[in-house]
């Protein structure tokens, strides 16, 4: 057995807190320049430029990217030979998570109760994924995920006559109705098959993958870039007014399902997909 | 067209805008999304003042991250404006002129807009860092308790923004995706 201090797993995800919310990875800074490139809506330019001028500030005088901070998710791969050790984990999660906002002048969006909605005031709790996995290594990927591109997320039960023009009809549905709301560019997160929740779940974890990073399956590659071209059609563009950059990827992830079903997610995300990884 | 601005808005200034407009906003706006919101519709049931005078003022829909020391503000971007909409005509009726915020509108916003001769504006979602560059101080007048949710006065400086609505009622966010749309319309809700 190895074992890994629990103080350890509060500091990594401090840590991961405030890096996270204050520089994009390498790869969404990529596919920002490449946008700056393709856009053809001079508005669309100017706001590209603008976003990318935030990214440089935000990183430079430590600003946030965003005011949202958004609601911490975590997923933690968890070997099975690893013992934690000094305390609980779950707890010693939140404490990362109050450490990181509090001490890193991040915003506490987080309410105790979805209808009383008093804000906790120090942005727990987080919503963890665990994941037990062969070997001796922990792998801690935080996503603090803001709810203007959150709310316009959905899930379709299809049945399995509706196949896979029915996906395509699903997440074109999703993404026109986000329209400006959920910040565009955005980066689309698919989950296919599994149960109602595995499917949302699928989808999240979407979104993490590298922009540019494409599915190994043949015909869910090809899925992901019919996609990503008939968004890039709908003329949405960058913050909704238009233009030629409406999503700068897709990311789609399947799962065996039921005979009776096709569970669909499609978790939105805004420009700023935040998510980092640490393997411990 | 680019062109500076002072807020608030004196009598005729919001009937020059057209959306579309490229427009740097100089002067005091005020705060408030969700909870405040929620919390002046109270007040003005009970017959209580709101914290401050709505009369040709701008509504900026933000909750800021924290300051860090020797700065007015921390990351401030616009939050989504049509969770507003459900309060947003009545506070234009009775003075309000102008709102900041990301997002589409409802028909009654729209309408309140046109009534009431005033301007719904976008700031790009997410380019938060950039805009607190632009705003020069920051003060809690009301609702200290909701925290980010408070209602603040700010002092901005060119501040950019983009007319949505008008008082014609164009709204951009409809005719500006035709423009670079090729795709048909996919029709499921």
């Amino acid at each position: 057995m190895r074992e890994i201090s629990v103080e350890t797993v509060s500091q990594v995800i401090e840590k991961l807190c405030i890096e996270a919310n204050h520089s994009l990875s390498e790869d969404m800074r990529e596919a920002f320049d490449h946008s700056v490139e393709t856009e053809k809506s001079p508005l669309g330019r100017q706001i590209l430029d603008q976003l990318r001028e935030n990214m440089k500030i935000a990183q430079k005088e430590m600003i946030p990217i965003c005011q949202d901070t958004g609601m911490a998710v975590i997923f933690m791969e968890i070997g099975q030979e690893v013992h934690f050790t000094g305390g609980s984990l779950e707890q010693s999660i939140h404490e990362g998570v109050r450490r990181g906002y509090t001490n890193g002048y991040l915003r506490k969006s987080v309410v105790s109760d979805p209808i009383l909605r008093e804000n906790t005031k120090d942005n727990t709790p987080a919503v963890i994924h665990y994941e037990i996995t062969e070997g001796d290594k922990v792998s801690i990927t935080l996503a603090p995920k803001g709810f203007g591109s959150e709310n316009m997320s959905r899930i379709f039960m299809l049945k399995p006559a509706d196949g896979i023009e029915g996906v395509k009809n699903a997440v074109l549905t999703a993404v026109e109705n986000a329209g400006p709301n959920a910040c565009p560019p955005m980066v689309i997160g698919v989950g296919i098959g599994g149960t109602f929740e595995k499917c949302a779940l699928l989808a999240k974890k979407a979104l993490t993958r590298k922009a540019g990073e494409r599915s190994q399956i043949p015909y869910v590659r090809d899925l992901e870039e019919e996609l990503l071209a008939k968004i890039n059609a709908t003329g949405i563009g960058p913050a909704g007014l238009g233009g030629t950059t409406t999503a700068f990827a897709v990311n789609i992830n399947t799962y065996p399902t039921h005979i009776a079903g096709l569970p669909v997610a499609v978790n939105i995300c805004c420009h700023v997909n935040r998510h980092m990884t640490k393997v411990l | 067209m680019d062109r500076h601005i002072q807020v608030p808005f004196l009598e005729g200034d919001t009937e020059k805008l057209t959306a579309g407009d490229y427009v740097y906003l100089t002067g005091t706006v005020y705060t408030a999304r969700d909870a405040a919101h929620k919390r002046m519709s109270e007040a003005l049931q009970k017959g209580d003042a709101l914290p401050f005078p709505l009369e040709g003022n701008v509504i900026y829909y933000m909750g800021p991250s924290p300051a860090r020391e020797g700065r007015p503000i921390g990351s401030a971007g616009p939050t989504t404006a049509s969770r507003m909409d459900k309060y947003a005509p009545k506070l234009m009726d009775l003075g309000l002129k102008g709102m900041i915020g990301k997002g589409k509108r409802s028909v009654e916003v729209k309408d309140a807009i046109v009534r009431n001769k005033g301007v719904y504006f976008a700031a790009v979602g997410g380019a938060g860092a950039l805009l607190s560059q632009c705003i020069l101080s920051s003060e809690v007048v009301a609702y200290e308790d909701l925290g980010t949710e408070a209602v603040r006065k700010l002092e901005i400086k060119d501040f950019p923004v983009i007319v949505v609505a008008d008082t014609k009622g164009n709204d951009l966010y409809e005719t500006a995706v035709l423009q670079y749309r090729t795709a048909p319309e996919w029709g499921v809700k």
